[in-house]
C-alpha cells in the first residue's frame, strides 16, 4: 500500500471536519452542475479549442482575471471565517475553529491573495492590455504564454486540493522555518505550499520573461522607450522584477524542500544551520512582489487619470523615472520586514531610511496624478471614483507603511494588528482598488460592452467604505498591543474593536457580490451598454485605436507612433481608419501542450506530497517527454487569410457607421 | 513629549475613551520612547499627507466635468518649478524623519544598556542590571534568574525603575518577547541569543506575550510581567525561594514539551549551566552542544556587538581567522555578552558600565 499511495490514506480526508465536508459537498455539486451544464450545452470543445489551447494573449489575459475572481472567493471565505473567529473568541470561547484548521485558514488567506488572486488579476491585465498598447499582434512567445498561465492554475489547483486531500501548512504565508521545517511541521501542509508555489513560480517566471521580451522588442515604429504609455513602462518595471526576484523564491524553497526531502540543513537550528537565511531570503524576493503587484497598478492609474481627466499626463517623464527608481529601490529594503531580528542599529537604520527614500518617488507619483486632475475635466466614470478612492487611502497606507520603516516605532508594532492593517491598506487600497479601474476601464475594450454602473457604483460605495470599517479598527488593536494570527482572546474590551472589523468585512462582502451581479446584469444587458466605437471613453492609447473586443491579430496595420498619447495624437491629426490594401496574416496556432504540462506538473507537485515515487518519476519523465515532444511541433503557425482579414475590417467599418 | 502626545491623540479621544492605547501610553521608559517615535513620524508625515488629501478632494470636485467655469488646460503636462516642488517636498520629510529614524534606531537599539531611567532620571553608577535569561517554549514562557538561582514559567517580575537586561533564546521555533507596556520586542529563536534592555517605571502587572506566530498553542503564549516596588521583589523572590521546586535538566526536558495554556509555576533552584545549555541546544546530554560541532565560535565580530549568536557558527567560523580555529564552548554567555556599551554611533557613553 505504502509503495502505491505513499502516505496519502483514509486518515488524510478530513471527513471529521464538518465545515471542511459541508464545503466539499458544496463544491462536489457545484462542480456537478457545472459539468453537466458544459456537457448539456456542447461547450467542452469550444472551450479547448477557443479557450484552453488558445495562444491569442487576449484570452489567456481574460482566462487569467476568471481564474484571479475564483480564487478571490475562495480567499474572501478565508478570511470572513477569520474575522467571524476573531469576532467570538472571547471569555474563555474557543470561537468555531480549532488551531489545525484556523492556521491553516489564515496561511491559506495569505498565500492566495497574493499568489492566486493579486498576481492573476495584474498578470491578466498586463496581457492583455501591454501587447494592444504597444501596437504588437501577441507576445513574444504565445505558447509559453498559453503554458504560464496553465502552471498558475496548476499551483492553484495544489492549494485547492489541500483543502480536501491532507491538509494546508500552517506556517504563515511565508512558512519561516525552524516552523516549517520537518520537525515542527511534519505533515503535508509545508508540502503543498511549497509545491503550490513552485509550480505557480515558473508560470510567473516565464510570463515575466515573455512581457520583458514583448515590450522590449515588439514596440509599434516609433514607439521609443519615452514614448511608451506608462502603463506599459510600470508593466517593463513589473517584469523585469519578477525576473529577478521569483528565482530567488524558488531557490529558497528548494533550499528548504532539500531540508525537508533530504535532510540537509539549510535552515534547521542545528548542523550549521539557520533559519535567518530563509528569512532573508524570502523577503528579498517577498519585497520586491509587493512592488510587482503595485507598479502595473499605479501604470492604471495613471492612464485612467490622464484619460477621465481630458487631459495629458503631468510629468510623463519624472512618472517613468520614479517608477524606475522605485524598481531598483525596491531591493534594498528587505530588512525591514525583521528589524526585529536583532541585527545591530547600523543596519536597522539603513534599511529603514532606503525604505523612506521609496517614498519619495512614491509620494512624487501621487502628486502627478493630482496635477494631472488639475485643470482638467474630470468625468467620475467608475475607473476614475476608484482611482479618486485610491489616491485617499493608499496615502494613509504609505504614511503608516513609512511609520513602520522607522525601526524603533517598528519594535513595538511589528507584528502587530496595525501591521495587518498597514499592509491590506496598500495592497487593497493600491492594488485591489487599481484593479478595480483597469476591469472597469478596460473591460469594454474586452467584450465591447460597458460594466453596468449602478451595480459597479454599489460595488464601489460597499468596497471602499467595507475596507475603512475592517481595517481602521485594526489599527487601534494594533495600537493596544495586540498581535496577529491569534485565535483566541482573553481580553473582553477587544471584542467590540474585531465586531467592528467584522461588519466591514461584511459589508465587503457585499461589495463583492454586487460586483458579481454587476457583471450578469450587465451581460443580460449588454446590447445597451455595447459600445460599437470601440474607444468609450475617449481613450488615450493604443488599444482603443482598436475594435472592442479587437480582433485576434489586434491591428490590420501595425500602426506608426508619434506620441506617448498614440492614439490621443491620431484622433488629433484626424486619423482615418484603413479601407484596403489587406493582407493576410501571420498568426501562432493553439496547442494544448501548455494544459498537458501543467497536468503532468500537478502531478508530479502531489506525488512529491504525498511521497508516491512512482507517480513523481512517471510525471516527470511524462513532462520531459512533453517538452521535448512539443519542439518537434512544425504546425505552429498559420495565416489569416487577406479575405477574412477584409470581412472583418468592413464589419466593423459597417458597426462604426451605424450601420448594424 | 507628552505635550506631543496629547495633540495627536486629541481627534482619537471620543472614540477611544476606555480603551487602552499601550502603544502610545506605556510604563516603560524605553516603550514610551518609541511611543513618542511613532508619535512625532506621524505628525511629521502628516504635514504632507493631510495636504495632499484635501488638495485631491479639491481638485476632484473644482475639475469636475460638470463645473464647466474651471479652467481647463489639456496639453498642460509639465511646469519644472512644481516638479521640483513635488520631488522636494517628500525629499525634506525623509531627510527629518531619517536623521529621527537614525538617532532612533541607535539610542533605542534593544542590545543597547539603556543609560536613562526616565527622562531626566540617568541611570545611577553603581546600579546593576538585573538580568534575565528567557527562553521561549512550546507554547510557554520560562525565565531564569541567574542573579538568585531561581525560575518561573509564565511570570515574570522586576523591580521599579531598575535596569534589566533579558537574554532572550528559543527552544524549537521562532517568537517574538513582547511586553507591550515595557519595551518593543525582539525575536527568540532556537540556537540564538538575544537581547533586550528595558526598565518598567510603574507597579503593575502587565501583558506579555509572543509577538510571532509559533504554531498550535500560540495564542495563550502568555504570561505576566509583574513591576514591583524594591520590597515587594524581594518578597517575590523570597517567596519563589521558599515555594520550593527545582528545575534541573531533566526537568526542563519535561516541561520542554508542547503544551498549551500552562499556569504560572515557579522553581526555588536551577542549574546554573541551563540557560547555556538551552542556547547550545544541548540540554540533552546525549546532544553535542552547536558551539561544539567543530566549526568553531565567532563570538564578537568586526563592529557588530554580538547582535545574534550561539547558533550561527557556520557563516563566521571559517572566515575568522582568530576565532574560527577552536571550538569556543565557553564563550556563549562569557565573552560573548557585549558588556561594553555602544559607542560607534557618536552617543555618550552610558554610565552604568
Amino acid at each position: 500500500m505504502h509503495a502505491i499511495f505513499g502516505r496519502l490514506s483514509l486518515e488524510a480526508f478530513p471527513y471529521h471536519e464538518p465545515i471542511v465536508v459541508a464545503t466539499f459537498v458544496a463544491v462536489v455539486l457545484g462542480g456537478a452542475a457545472l459539468v453537466a451544464a458544459l456537457t448539456y450545452f456542447k461547450l467542452w470543445g469550444y472551450l479547448w479549442k477557443e479557450w484552453f489551447t488558445t495562444v491569442d494573449h487576449k484570452r489567456i489575459g481574460i482566462m487569467y482575471m476568471v481564474l484571479g475572481l475564483v480564487m478571490l472567493l475562495r480567499g474572501f471565505a478565508d478570511a470572513v471565517m477569520m474575522r467571524l473567529q476573531q469576532a467570538i473568541a472571547f471569555g474563555g470561547s474557543e470561537g468555531y475553529l480549532n488551531a489545525h484548521h484556523y492556521d491553516q485558514v489564515f496561511t491559506a488567506h495569505g498565500v492566495i491573495m497574493i499568489f492566486f488572486v493579486a498576481m492573476p488579476f495584474v498578470t491578466g491585465l498586463m496581457n492583455y492590455v501591454v501587447p494592444l498598447q504597444i501596437g504588437a499582434r501577441d507576445v513574444s512567445f504565445p505558447f509559453l504564454n498559453n503554458f504560464s498561465f496553465w502552471m498558475t492554475v496548476g499551483g492553484a489547483a495544489l492549494v485547492m486540493v489541500s483543502l480536501f486531500v491532507g491538509e494546508f501548512a500552517q506556517t504563515g504565508w511565508l512558512a519561516y522555518p525552524p516552523l516549517s521545517g520537518l520537525e515542527a511541521s511534519p505533515a503535508t501542509g509545508v508540502d503543498y505550499y511549497i509545491w503550490a508555489l513552485q509550480v505557480a513560480g515558473v508560470g510567473t517566471t516565464l510570463s515575466g520573461i515573455n512581457l520583458v521580451c514583448t515590450i522590449i522588442k515588439m514596440r509599434a515604429p516609433g514607439m521609443t522607450m519615452m514614448k511608451m504609455p506608462v502603463f506599459t513602462w510600470t508593466s517593463l518595471c513589473t517584469n523585469v522584477l519578477i525576473v529577478a526576484s521569483f528565482p530567488i523564491l524558488t531557490a529558497a524553497l528548494v533550499l528548504l524542500s532539500l531540508d525537508r526531502y533530504v535532510g540537509t540543513n539549510f535552515f534547521t537550528n542545528t548542523l550549521g544551520g539557520n533559519p535567518m537565511m530563509y528569512v532573508n531570503l524570502i523577503w528579498i524576493w517577498g519585497h520586491p512582489e509587493v512592488y510587482i503587484l503595485i507598479l502595473p497598478c499605479f501604470g492604471i492609474f495613471s492612464e485612467v487619470t490622464s484619460t477621465f481627466s481630458g487631459k495629458k499626463l503631468f510629468g510623463y517623464t519624472s512618472m517613468v523615472y520614479a517608477t524606475v527608481v522605485i524598481t531598483i529601490l525596491s531591493y534594498l529594503v528587505w530588512l525591514h520586514h525583521f528589524f526585529t531580528m536583532g541585527s545591530g542599529a547600523s543596519v536597522n537604520s539603513f534599511f529603514g531610511i532606503t525604505t523612506m527614500i521609496i517614498s519619495i518617488p512614491t509620494g512624487a507619483k501621487i502628486f502627478n496624478w493630482l496635477f494631472t486632475m488639475y485643470r482638467g475635466r474630470i468625468r467620475f466614470e467608475l475607473p476614475m471614483m476608484w482611482t479618486v478612492a485610491f489616491m485617499l487611502t493608499f496615502v494613509i497606507g504609505g504614511m503608516t507603511g513609512v511609520l513602520l520603516a522607522v525601526p524603533p516605532a517598528d519594535f513595538v508594532l511589528h507584528n502587530s494588528l496595525f501591521l495587518i492593517a498597514h499592509f491590506h491598506n496598500v495592497i487593497i487600497g493600491g492594488v485591489l482598488f487599481g484593479l478595480f479601474a483597469g476591469i472597469y476601464y478596460w473591460f469594454p475594450k474586452a467584450f465591447g460592452f460597458r460594466l453596468d454602473p449602478f451595480w459597479g457604483k454599489v460595488s464601489f460605495w460597499c468596497w471602499v467604505i467595507g475596507f475603512w470599517v475592517a481595517f481602521t479598527p485594526l489599527y487601534v488593536l494594533g495600537l493596544m498591543g495586540v498581535t496577529r494570527r491569534l485565535r483566541v482572546f482573553d481580553d473582553p474590551s477587544l471584542q467590540i474593536w474585531f465586531l467592528i472589523a467584522a461588519c466591514g468585512a461584511a459589508l465587503i462582502a457585499v461589495g463583492i457580490g454586487a460586483f458579481l451581479l454587476q457583471i450578469a446584469v450587465s451581460v443580460w444587458k449588454r446590447h445597451e451598454l455595447r459600445d460599437v466605437t470601440g474607444d468609450p471613453w475617449d481613450g488615450r492609447t493604443l488599444e482603443w485605436a482598436t475594435s472592442s473586443p479587437p480582433p485576434d491579430y489586434n491591428f490590420a496595420f501595425t500602426p506608426v507612433i508619434h506620441d506617448n498619447d498614440a492614439w490621443w495624437d491620431m484622433k488629433k491629426r484626424g486619423y482615418k481608419r484603413p479601407m484596403g490594401g489587406f493582407k493576410a496574416i501571420h498568426m501562432p496556432s493553439n496547442t494544448g501542450t501548455g494544459v498537458i504540462l501543467a497536468g503532468l506538473s500537478v502531478a508530479f507537485g502531489f506525488a512529491m506530497i504525498w511521497y508516491i515515487w512512482w507517480l513523481a518519476a512517471l510525471s516527470f519523465i511524462g513532462i520531459l517527454v512533453v517538452a521535448i515532444g512539443h519542439t518537434f511541433n512544425y504546425h505552429r503557425d498559420f495565416h489569416i487569410p487577406a479575405d477574412e482579414v477584409v470581412q472583418t475590417e468592413n464589419d466593423r467599418t459597417r458597426l462604426l457607421s451605424g450601420r448594424v | 513629549m507628552s505635550r506631543y502626545r496629547v495633540f495627536a491623540m486629541l481627534p482619537l479621544m471620543a472614540a477611544l475613551s476606555g480603551c487602552n492605547l499601550v502603544v502610545l501610553n506605556p510604563s516603560g521608559d524605553v516603550a514610551s520612547q518609541q511611543g513618542n517615535l511613532v508619535v512625532i513620524s506621524t505628525l511629521l508625515m502628516l504635514l504632507i499627507i493631510v495636504p495632499v488629501m484635501a488638495l485631491t478632494v479639491l481638485f476632484a470636485w473644482r475639475y469636475r466635468q460638470s463645473n464647466t467655469k474651471a479652467r481647463y488646460e489639456p496639453e498642460w503636462d509639465h511646469s519644472t518649478q512644481l516638479e521640483l516642488v513635488i520631488w522636494a517636498a517628500p525629499l525634506l520629510i525623509i531627510i527629518c524623519l531619517g536623521a529621527l529614524t537614525y538617532m532612533g534606531s541607535h539610542l533605542l537599539d534593544p542590545y543597547r544598556p539603556i543609560d536613562r531611567i526616565a527622562a531626566n532620571r540617568p541611570v545611577p553608577p553603581d546600579a546593576k542590571p538585573l538580568e534575565v535569561d528567557v527562553v521561549a517554549l512550546d507554547w510557554k514562557w520560562l525565565f531564569l534568574y541567574p542573579e538568585y538561582g531561581i525560575a518561573a514559567v509564565n511570570e515574570v517580575a522586576a523591580p521599579v525603575d531598575r535596569p534589566i537586561r533579558f537574554n532572550i533564546t528559543a527552544s524549537t521555533v521562532m517568537n517574538s518577547f513582547y511586553i507591550p507596556e515595557l519595551a518593543g520586542q525582539v525575536y527568540a529563536m532556537p540556537g540564538m541569543r538575544t537581547q533586550l534592555h528595558a526598565v518598567i517605571n510603574k507597579p503593575g502587572t502587565y501583558k506579555g506575550f509572543s509577538a510571532n506566530y509559533s504554531g498550535a498553542g500560540f495564542s495563550q503564549m502568555r504570561f505576566a510581567f509583574h513591576g514591583l516596588d524594591h520590597a515587594g521583589f524581594d518578597k517575590w523572590v523570597a517567596d519563589v525561594k521558599a515555594g520550593g521546586g527545582s528545575l534541573d535538566r531533566n526537568g526542563y526536558l519535561q516541561l520542554e514539551k508542547p503544551s498549551v495554556a500552562e499556569p504560572v509555576r515557579r522553581f526555588a533552584t536551577t542549574d546554573p549551566a541551563l540557560f547555556k545549555a538551552v542556547l547550545g541546544q544541548c540540554v540533552d546530554p546525549a546532544k553535542t552542544c552547536t558551539d561544539n560541532m567543530g566549526m568553531g565560535h565567532g563570538g564578537q565580530h568586526g563592529g557588530g556587538h554580538g547582535g545574534v549568536q550561539g547558533g550561527v557558527q557556520g557563516e563566521h567560523g571559517s572566515g575568522h581567522g582568530e576565532h574560527g580555529a577552536a571550538p569556543q564552548g565557553q564563550s556563549i554567555q562569557g565573552s560573548a555578552v557585549p558588556d561594553a556599551p555602544l559607542t560607534g554611533a557618536g552617543l555618550p557613553r552610558p554610565s552604568n558600565s
